[in-house]
C-alpha cells in the first residue's frame, strides 16, 4: 500500500464530548464492578458469611446438649459472647485470602497493567480497592456477627446463660468484628500489594496470623509475655473478646496496635506501588 | 509539529541486561506508524515505558506533551493494546470493559457499542478466561477504543491469529487511519507493515536502526538489489563489467550472470558499447521482509551463523 493511501483526512477523530477524567470517586465504582464481578470474591464472601454466622450458633447447640456432663469450671468460665463470635477464627482465613487475592489476582492475570494504564496515578486503585473491600467487609461481618449473636443467646436460654445485648461487651465485640475484619482484611491487602503473588501474598498472611502465634510459644516465659501481646492475631483479636484475657492488651488499645501495623505495611505498600514497573 | 509519542534517549535496564538502550523517535500525529523488530528488540519494553506502565532508566517519555502518568483522562487520549494480554480472566468481557470505563465515567452504552464494534456482543457475558486468542485480541482492541482516543498504540496486534483475524486486524487498521488516528502498531513482519504503515520505526537490541517512511524504505531495498543478465557472450560481458569500481559479477549458471553494484540501465548501456547482446535484463529485487531481515540481521540476539553477519552490516551500511 502507498504511503498516500493511508495519509490522514487530517482530521482529528469525531470527539464523542466524553468529558469524563479519572477521579477517586470513579475509581470506586470501577473497583466495586471488579470485586462482584469475580466468582472468586463472591464464594470468599459466602463462605466468611455463613462461618461468622453459623459456627457460633452451632457451637451454643453442642454446648447446651453437654451442659449437664460439663464440669463446674467449664460451666464457670463459659462465655456466651465468645461461644457466640467463635466462627470469626474461621472467617477471618477467607477474609485474609480474599484481601490478597483482590490485588494479586490482577498482578497473577495481568490485569494490573490495564488498570494502570486508566489510572495511571496509581495510588486512587490501591485507596479504591481498600475502600470498597473495606466497607462490603465490615456490611457483611457485623450482619453475620448480630446473626451469630442473637441465635447463639437464644439458644444459650435453654440454661440460662444468655446475656443480653445490652450486656455492655457484646455490641463492642459484634461491632468490634466488623472493625477486626476490615483492618485485617486491608493487612492482607497491602501484603498482597507488596508480594504481587497469591502464594506468597497467603503464606505471610497465614505465617503472621497463625504461626506467629505458635512461634512465640517456645520463648522464654518472660521474652513471650513481653511480645505476646503485640502479636498482631492477639491485638486484634481483644476489641472482639469478651473480657479482655490478663496479660492482654485493653480492646481498643489492642486495636488500635493492629491497626498501626496494617497502616505501616499499606504504607509500604502504596509506596512501591507507585515506584515499581506494573 | 507537536509529537504524539515523543521518546528521547531513552534507557531501560532490568537488572544486567539493557532492554532499551537510548532510544529516541516520535510519533506523529494523524498517520499510521509501524515499530518494528525482530522478538527481543525491546518493542514491548518501549510501549511499556510509553505507556507509563514501567519508568526510564535514563531518558523521557512524552505522550501529547506530558508524561502519561500525568495525564487526567489517558483513556480518552491514547488507547492501547499491549501484546500479553491485561485482562482479568474471571470476569466476563462486558465487566473487564465496565470497569475500564467506570474509571474516567464513561457511560454503559459506550461499552456496548465497542463489544459491537469488535464483534463481541454475543459473548459478552462470558468469562474471559473461555476467549480463544482471536477473541482476547478483539477485547484488547475494545478496550484501547473505549474512550475513542485519538492514538492507538496496538502492540503485535496480529500476533497467533488466524487469517480470518488477520483480515480483521488489517481492516481494522485501515479505518482507524480513515478516521484520522494516530496508530503505532508494533510488529516484527515486515509484510505487515508494508501494508498499513506510513511510517517506520527500526528497532534491533534496543538500539534505533531506521526511521524512515515506508515509501523510501522501499525504494532503498530495491535499489540496493542485483541484476540478473542473461547473455550468449556472458564471458566478454562479464569482463567489459568488471572493469568498472565497485562492481561485483558473479557467473550463477550457463550465460547468466548476477551483478551487483549498477542499475539494469548502466548495465544496458555497457553492453551496447562492447556491442554485447543482452537477451534477459532482470533486476532481483529484495523483498521487503528480506530487506528487513537484512537490516535487522546484525541485531537478532540468537543467530545461525557468524557467516551472516558481515553481510548483515553491509547491507546495514548501505541502508543508514
Amino acid at each position: 500500500m502507498s504511503a498516500t493511501e493511508t495519509l490522514p483526512a487530517a482530521t482529528a477523530p469525531t470527539q464523542r464530548g466524553f468529558t469524563g477524567r479519572v477521579t477517586q470517586g470513579h475509581v470506586l465504582r470501577s473497583e466495586w464492578t471488579k470485586l462482584w464481578s469475580l466468582r472468586s470474591t463472591r464464594w470468599s464472601l459466602l463462605f466468611a458469611f455463613v462461618s461468622m454466622a453459623g459456627l457460633g450458633p452451632l457451637i451454643a447447640v453442642v454446648t447446651m446438649g453437654h451442659w449437664e456432663r460439663l464440669s463446674p469450671h467449664d460451666r464457670a468460665t463459659f462465655d456466651p459472647i465468645n461461644t457466640a463470635l467463635g466462627g470469626y477464627h474461621l472467617a477471618q482465613l477467607a477474609i485474609g485470602v480474599l484481601g490478597v487475592l483482590v490485588i494479586s489476582g490482577e498482578y497473577s492475570t495481568g490485569q494490573i497493567r490495564s488498570s494502570f494504564m486508566a489510572v495511571p496515578h496509581r495510588l486512587p486503585v490501591l485507596w479504591a480497592k481498600a475502600g470498597t473491600f473495606a466497607a462490603v467487609t465490615f456490611v457483611l461481618m457485623v450482619i453475620a456477627s448480630a446473626i451469630a449473636f442473637f441465635g447463639a443467646q437464644a439458644i444459650l436460654t435453654q440454661h440460662h446463660v444468655n446475656v443480653s445485648i445490652s450486656h455492655a461487651p457484646a455490641l463492642r465485640a459484634i461491632i468490634g468484628t466488623g472493625l477486626y475484619m476490615i483492618v485485617l482484611g486491608v493487612f492482607a491487602m497491602s501484603l498482597g500489594a507488596l508480594t504481587r503473588n497469591t502464594a506468597g501474598g497467603i503464606a505471610i498472611f497465614a505465617g503472621v496470623l497463625f504461626v506467629l502465634p505458635g512461634l512465640v510459644h517456645v520463648l522464654p516465659a518472660s521474652t513471650f509475655n513481653a511480645i505476646n501481646p503485640y502479636l498482631p492475631s492477639n491485638a486484634g483479636g481483644d476489641v472482639l473478646s469478651n473480657t479482655a484475657d490478663p496479660g492482654m492488651l485493653a480492646p481498643w488499645t489492642g486495636f488500635a496496635v493492629f491497626c498501626g501495623y496494617t497502616v505501616l505495611t499499606l504504607a509500604a505498600s502504596a509506596i512501591l506501588l507507585v515506584r515499581r514497573d506494573a | 509539529m507537536r509529537f504524539v509519542i515523543d521518546v528521547r534517549g531513552v534507557t531501560k535496564r532490568y537488572g544486567e541486561k539493557v532492554a532499551v538502550d537510548d532510544l529516541s523517535f516520535s510519533v506523529s500525529p494523524g498517520i499510521v506508524t509501524g515499530f518494528l523488530g525482530p522478538n527481543g528488540a525491546g518493542k514491548s519494553t518501549t510501549m511499556r515505558l510509553i505507556l507509563g506502565l514501567d519508568a526510564p532508566t535514563s531518558g523521557t517519555v512524552r505522550v501529547n506533551g506530558c508524561s502519561y502518568r500525568e495525564l487526567s483522562a489517558p483513556l480518552h487520549e491514547i488507547g492501547a493494546m499491549l501484546e500479553a494480554h491485561a485482562i482479568h480472566t474471571g470476569r466476563s468481557a462486558y465487566n473487564h470493559l465496565l470497569a475500564l470505563a467506570q474509571t474516567h465515567g464513561i457511560p454503559r452504552s459506550r461499552v456496548e457499542e465497542v463489544l459491537e464494534l469488535v464483534g463481541l456482543r454475543e459473548v459478552a457475558r462470558k468469562r474471559v478466561g473461555s476467549f480463544s486468542l482471536g477473541m482476547g485480541q478483539r477485547l484488547g482492541v475494545a478496550a484501547a477504543l473505549l474512550g475513542d482516543p485519538a492514538t492507538v498504540i496496538l502492540d503485535e496486534p496480529a500476533n497467533g491469529l488466524d487469517p480470518e483475524g488477520i483480515h480483521w486486524i488489517r481492516n481494522l487498521l485501515k479505518r482507524l487511519a480513515s478516521e484520522g488516528r494516530t496508530v503505532f502498531l508494533s510488529s516484527h513482519l515486515m509484510s505487515e507493515m508494508a501494508q498499513t504503515a506510513d511510517h517506520l520505526i527500526v528497532v534491533g537490541r534496543g538500539r534505533l536502526i531506521a526511521d524512515t517512511s515506508v515509501a523510501e524504505f522501499v525504494r532503498r531495498a530495491s535499489s540496493d538489489a542485483n541484476v540478473r543478465v542473461r547473455s550468449s557472450q556472458a564471458t566478454e560481458l562479464r569482463d567489459a563489467l568488471a572493469r568498472r569500481d565497485d562492481v561485483e559479477v558473479q557467473s550463477i549458471g550457463e550465460g547468466l550472470l548476477e551483478v551487483g553494484g549498477l542499475t539494469g540501465e548502466q548495465i544496458g548501456e555497457i553492453a551496447l558499447q562492447a556491442r554485447i547482446v543482452i537477451s534477459e535484463l532482470t533486476p532481483q529485487q529484495a523483498s521487503l521482509e528480506e530487506a528487513f531481515m537484512s537490516l535487522t540481521g546484525e541485531s537478532v540476539e540468537y543467530r545461525a551463523s557468524a557467516g551472516e553477519e558481515n553481510e548483515a552490516s553491509e547491507n546495514m551500511k548501505a541502508m543508514a
